[in-house]
C-alpha cells in the first residue's frame, strides 16, 4: 500500500496531555475514570486523529492548532431531539422504496444505540447510506464503472425504539475503489449518522463487516489506532437476527458519548 | 464494564445521500420576525472551498434554553451541506445567553459541528454574533489569544445578516473546540 503521508507527524498516538481543570464533568469521567472500565481499550485512542497517515484528504483538512477545551455549561449537555415525527413507516427499509427490488444480498442490520455507560438512547434518529451491491453510490460524484440500481437509492433512516434499538432492511454493499492511492479499494461499510443525548455526542461512523480481506489495506478504517477500538466498528454476523429463507442478520451496536477525551493534537 | 464508544468515521464524498433529506437550515422562515441570516464560507488549508462538507448548528432559542425546555417546534438545530464554492447559509433566531456551570454568563453564540469528507472526526466550534460589550465579557473568549479570537466572531453585514468563514487550517485557522 502506497502511504503517501507516511512518516509525517501528528498521527494517531500523539496526543499531548490535557488540562483537566478545564474538562466538562462528564469528559472529566471520560479521561480521569478507570482505564479498565474499558477493557484494555485506551480512551485517547478511540477516535481517529484529524491528521490521519495516508489517508490524503486529511492533509489540507485537519486543524493544526491544539482543541481548546471548553468549560461545562448547559449547552455541552443538550443535544436536538430529532426522534418523533421524522422517518417514514419504509424508511429503514432500503429494499422497499422503489417499484422493484434491488439486486444483492439482502440483509438484515440490528443493533443498539447505548451512552458510554451502557444505557439505552430512545427515540433518537438514525441515518444510515450506503453503495449499491456494485459498490456504486447513487451521487452524481461517483463515477466508478459499476452499473447504478434504479431500485436501490443506498439511503435510510430510523428512530431508535424504546430500549435503544434500531433495525434496518438493505442489501451487502460491493467494495468499491477510490483515488487516496494506487489500487486503493474501500472495504465493504455502511455510512451511519448518529445523535446521542447532547449535540457534542454527535457521531458519523461506518459499519464494516467481519472478516473483510481489505482491512489490511484501508487508512480510513486503520485511522483508529487501537485494534479493539475498530473492532468496535465491526458488526458481528448473527444467527438470531438471521431470517430463515430471507436475509442474514448483523448485529452494530452503538456507543456515543462515551470516554472521548480531548485529543490535544500535539504542538507544532 | 463500559462499553466501548464507537470510532468516529469520514462522512466521505457521498455524504448528501444519506445527509440531505434531514437538512434543514432554517430554523425558523427567511423573513419572518427576528429572522438571522448567517452565511459563510468552508475553506481548506490552501484556502480552497470544501465543497463536500456539512456545517451542523445548535443553539439555544432567544431566550437561552435548550430543548426540551424549550416551546416546539424549536429544535435549535440546523443542518447544511456546503456547494460547490464551499457555500453555507442558516436562517436562525438570536440564541439568548448561557452560563457555564461556574455561574459566569456567556455572549450569546451558536454551536457548531463541521463535517466532510478528509475529516475522519468533526471539528466543534462557536459562532458569537458581534457586539463588543457582551464579547469582550466572554469567558471563553477570554481563553483565546487576541489573533485567533475573531475567527469565532460573525461579521455583521448588515442588519440580520452575518457572515463567517470556517478555515479548517492554515494561516486563519478557525478555533476549534475538544470536550
Ligand atoms: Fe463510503
Amino acid at each position: 500500500m502506497d502511504h503517501d503521508e507516511a512518516g509525517r507527524p501528528g498521527g494517531a498516538g500523539a496526543r499531548g496531555a490535557t488540562d483537566r481543570a478545564d474538562l466538562a464533568p462528564g469528559a472529566a469521567r471520560h479521561l480521569l475514570g478507570d482505564k479498565t472500565a474499558l477493557g484494555e481499550v485506551d480512551p485517547r485512542t478511540i477516535d481517529p486523529p484529524y491528521d490521519a497517515p495516508g489517508y490524503r484528504s486529511s492533509t489540507r483538512r485537519s486543524p493544526r492548532h491544539p482543541l481548546l477545551v471548553l468549560p461545562p455549561s448547559v449547552a455541552e449537555r443538550a443535544g436536538p431531539l430529532l426522534g418523533e415525527g421524522r422517518v417514514g413507516p419504509l424508511d429503514h427499509d432500503l429494499t422497499r422504496q422503489h417499484p422493484g427490488e434491488p439486486i444483492g444480498e439482502r440483509i438484515v442490520v440490528e443493533g443498539r444505540l447505548s451512552d458510554g455507560d451502557g444505557r439505552p438512547i430512545a427515540g433518537q434518529l438514525i441515518e444510515l447510506w450506503q453503495a449499491n451491491a456494485a459498490g456504486r453510490y447513487a451521487h452524481h460524484v461517483d463515477d466508478h464503472r459499476a452499473p447504478l440500481d434504479p431500485n436501490f437509492s443506498g439511503t435510510g433512516r430510523c428512530v431508535t425504539g424504546p430500549d435503544g434499538r434500531y433495525r434496518f432492511v438493505t442489501i451487502r454493499p460491493g467494495e468499491y475503489p477510490w483515488g487516496n492511492h494506487h489500487n486503493a479499494w474501500r472495504p465493504a461499510h455502511l455510512h451511519f449518522s448518529v445523535f446521542g443525548r447532547a449535540f457534542v455526542d454527535r457521531l458519523v461512523t461506518q459499519m464494516y463487516f467481519p472478516g473483510d480481506p481489505l482491512f489490511a489495506y484501508d487508512p480510513i478504517f486503520n485511522s483508529v489506532n487501537d485494534p479493539i477500538a475498530r473492532q468496535a466498528m465491526v458488526a458481528a454476523f448473527d444467527l438470531r437476527l438471521t431470517e430463515p429463507a430471507f436475509a442474514l442478520g448483523y448485529r452494530f451496536d452503538i456507543v456515543v458519548g462515551g470516554p472521548r477525551p480531548t485529543p490535544l493534537e500535539d504542538e507544532r | 464494564m463500559s462499553p466501548i464508544p464507537t470510532p468516529s468515521q469520514t462522512v466521505g464524498p457521498f455524504l448528501a445521500i444519506g445527509l440531505v433529506p434531514l437538512a434543514n437550515a432554517d430554523l425558523v422562515a427567511p423573513g419572518s420576525d427576528g429572522a438571522l441570516w448567517i452565511e459563510g464560507r468552508l475553506l481548506d488549508g490552501a484556502g480552497a472551498p470544501v465543497p463536500d462538507g456539512m456545517l451542523e448548528i445548535f443553539q439555544a432559542d432567544p431566550l437561552g434554553r435548550f430543548p426540551p425546555h424549550t416551546e416546539a417546534p424549536w429544535s435549535g438545530f440546523g443542518r447544511c451541506l456546503t456547494d460547490a464554492e464551499g457555500r453555507f447559509c442558516f436562517t436562525t433566531l438570536a440564541p439568548g445567553p448561557v452560563r457555564l456551570d461556574s455561574g459566569e454568563l456567556q455572549a450569546p453564540h451558536i454551536e457548531v459541528l463541521v463535517f466532510a469528507r478528509g475529516m475522519l472526526r468533526p471539528a466543534r466550534t462557536r459562532w458569537y454574533l458581534p457586539g463588543e460589550a457582551e464579547l469582550a465579557l466572554d469567558p471563553v473568549l477570554a481563553r483565546i489569544d487576541e489573533g485567533r479570537r475573531a475567527s469565532l466572531v460573525a461579521f455583521a453585514r448588515a442588519p440580520a445578516r452575518l457572515v463567517i468563514d470556517v478555515h479548517l487550517q492554515g494561516e486563519h485557522e478557525t478555533v476549534f473546540f475538544g470536550y
